[in-house]
């Protein structure tokens, strides 16, 4: 029985989500088989053969990154090898794909899922639903094989064992080319006047904020400290600052020495963009919310009462 | 243009204290309140803002029981035409929900069809690209940007980063999408009241013409997650916590 891996990249890189997935389907203790599809692949392929016992690489220039052709190609491979369970990321690519493919197979499908739990021949899998708060096992219809998608950031890809597989190539498995859905181009970011990714402290602002009249007390803390005004995604959908500012999967990564998340309630896309912090500090008026297990300081209450009273005391401290 | 849009009500639970029942199937619900699902919100502004544009119909459709009705209510007092409920319990598994949408769209006339890119509750992300498959026609998910094109539309999708990629789609299409696409409008009271004269229209489910369908996932159980790794929690008054805060930031050599 195998377990495939649709690794997924962009622009002529590896996503990290793939090999997120490789580290998931090998916690599976079945034959991890990776699945690179695309135009020049075969040096992608080769640096996913360290973590699979098997790469099976399908170069056609008629994919043309289109995700529509990506699903007909694992279409075509799954029916050809069968494998027990399909991994891949519950991004925006996987968003495409992983629920077609699950209609066009009639395979059932667990996306956005924290765990995979093999039970004998069946898969119960784990979500975290409810922003977080609620944890649910799910168990799948019984099936030859079963889609999963993954939550970015809950299957370590630390934990990759090197398996260094052989690669395989096969024909071009596009019929036609697709017609009625066709990929014209990416759109870079704009690169706007702040580089949030810069800044050694940053202070984000989420919903908490509640009005766009509130950005300025925040906006001051940030001066007083030394750092750069952020937020989540939220702030920037309302308009309330640029899309620069943003932290998370859809927007930026930061490293800052210190995050200070202020009523952000510390959503997985939110997270994945500045876990890597050296200290995180969050305020925020309800303790459950799940900003405070990857906070190392926390205090619960009202962000608007917070915010003047630390603008304050660091006037003070820095004197 | 002829836009079908898909909402859903979902609990808000982002600043709610929210605990699993005892028989470990659902939430205590009795206590939350209950809104349009964040990204429903911005489809139906985006159906709406192409009937002002291009002229067309706007049709909003739910799935659930009588109590969900005020979100159509809300989508009509927006500017939809018209509302269609199936009345019925919030199915168990999305390949249900699908089923049951595609069964109602199918009857309907439609050059576009939109649904949210998830919904807050479950963020299953799956509901849209599903139905899509099942009327057979192109879609494209996490959707931000639309220009609408003589048969076709350009549909910009968000990839991670900040990036988007454009994709060129033939109409009949289905779209699911992502906020912060374009602003939604303010919702009056007073509108939802005139709102009362569109018409909403109610179908069992054998108006709709489905049996049994197997779900394909099943919920086993809910539960509250472990307790991990906790911050350290700075007690005291605003102005207390903010001054350990301070010392503690200026401490460890951050200020
Ligand atoms: C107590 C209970 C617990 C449940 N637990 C889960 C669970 O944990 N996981 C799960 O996947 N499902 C669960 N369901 C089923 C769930 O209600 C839907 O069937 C599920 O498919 C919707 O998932 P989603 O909202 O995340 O959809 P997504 O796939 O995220 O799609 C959301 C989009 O689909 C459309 N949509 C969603 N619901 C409706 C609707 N009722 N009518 C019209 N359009 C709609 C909207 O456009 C919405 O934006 C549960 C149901 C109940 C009653
Ligand atoms: C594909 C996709 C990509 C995404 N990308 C990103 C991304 O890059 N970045 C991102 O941030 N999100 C992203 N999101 C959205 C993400 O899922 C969350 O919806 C978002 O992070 C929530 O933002 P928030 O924490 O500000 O708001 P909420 O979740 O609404 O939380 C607000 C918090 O503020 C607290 N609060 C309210 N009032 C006060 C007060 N007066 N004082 C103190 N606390 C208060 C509440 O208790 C709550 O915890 C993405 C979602 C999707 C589907």
């Amino acid at each position: 029985m195998a377990v495939f891996v649709f690794i997924e990249h962009r622009e002529g890189k590896l996503m990290d989500i793939s090999f997120e997935s490789l580290s998931a389907a090998q916690k599976l203790n079945d034959t991890v088989v990776a699945v690179v599809a695309g135009e020049n692949v075969s040096d992608l392929a080769e640096k996913v053969a360290k973590y699979a016992d098997k790469v099976i690489v399908a170069e056609d220039p008629k994919i043309d990154t289109n995700n529509e052709a990506y699903t007909r190609v694992l279409n075509e491979l799954i029916k050809k090898e069968k494998p027990k369970v399909v991994i891949m990321g519950h991004s925006s690519m996987g968003m495409d794909i992983a629920p077609a493919l699950s209609v066009d197979l009639g395979l059932p499908i667990a996306t956005d899922v924290v765990k995979i739990n093999p039970e004998g021949g069946k898969i119960k899998v784990t979500r975290s639903i409810y922003n977080g708060k609620v944890l649910a096992d799910y168990n799948l219809k019984n099936a030859d094989t079963y889609i999963i998608t993954i939550r970015a950031g809950e299957f370590s890809a630390d934990d990759l064992k090197e398996k260094n597989g052989k690669i395989e190539i096969v024909d071009s498995l596009l019929k036609d080319e697709v017609a009625d859905k066709k990929f014209v181009g990416y759109v870079q970011p704009v690169v706007g006047a702040v580089d949030i990714t810069q800044a050694d402290i940053l202070v984000s602002v989420g919903r908490g904020i509640k009005d766009k009249e509130n950005i300025p007390l925040a906006e001051e803390l940030a001066k007083t400290m030394g750092g750069v005004l952020s937020c989540s995604r939220p702030i920037v959908d309302y308009g309330w600052l640029p899309k620069e500012r943003q932290v998370g999967t859809s927007g930026k990564t930061v490293k800052p020495k210190l995050y200070l998340a202020l009523g952000i309630s510390g959503a997985f896309q939110h997270v994945a963009g500045m876990k890597g912090a050296n200290m995180i500090v969050a305020v925020n008026k309800d303790p459950k919310a799940p900003i405070f297990s990857v906070a190392q300081y926390g205090i619960v209450d009202d962000i608007l009462k917070v915010i003047p009273a630390l603008t304050q005391k660091v006037k003070e401290i820095k004197g | 243009m002829d836009v079908i849009v898909c909402v859903r009500k979902v609990p808000d639970t982002a600043e709610a204290d929210v605990m699993v029942e005892k028989s470990g199937k659902d939430i205590e619900k009795s206590r939350l309140t209950f809104t349009i699902n964040e990204w429903d919100n911005y489809a139906v502004e985006e159906a709406i803002q192409m009937k002002e544009k291009y002229g067309g119909t706007v049709t909003v459709v739910t799935v659930g029981q009588k109590d969900v009705e005020d979100v159509l209510r809300r989508s009509l007092a927006m500017g939809a035409d018209k509302a269609i409920r199936v009345d019925m319990e919030d199915p168990d598994d999305a390949y249900t929900l699908a089923n049951i949408l595609c069964a109602v769209i199918k009857n309907q006339k439609y050059d576009l069809v939109l649904f949210g890119a998830q919904s807050g509750d479950f963020n299953r992300g799956v509901t849209g690209a599903m139905v899509a498959r099942m009327l057979g026609i192109p879609h494209a998910t996490m959707v931000n940007g639309i220009e609408v094109l003589d048969g076709s539309i350009k549909a910009s999708r968000e990839l991670e980063g900040g990036l988007n990629e454009i994709y060129e789609i033939k109409l009949p299409a289905l779209l699911t999408i992502q906020t912060g696409i374009n602003e939604p409008r303010y919702v009056s009271i007073s509108g939802i009241r005139k709102a009362r004269q569109k018409p909403l229209e109610v179908l069992t489910p054998s108006d709709v013409g489905v049996g049994s369908i197997e779900p394909m996932i099943v919920l086993d159980k809910m539960y509250m997650p472990p307790p991990g790794k906790l911050a350290e929690f700075i007690a005291g008054s605003p102005e207390e916590a903010a001054a350990k805060l301070a010392s503690i930031l200026k401490g460890k050599g951050v200020l």
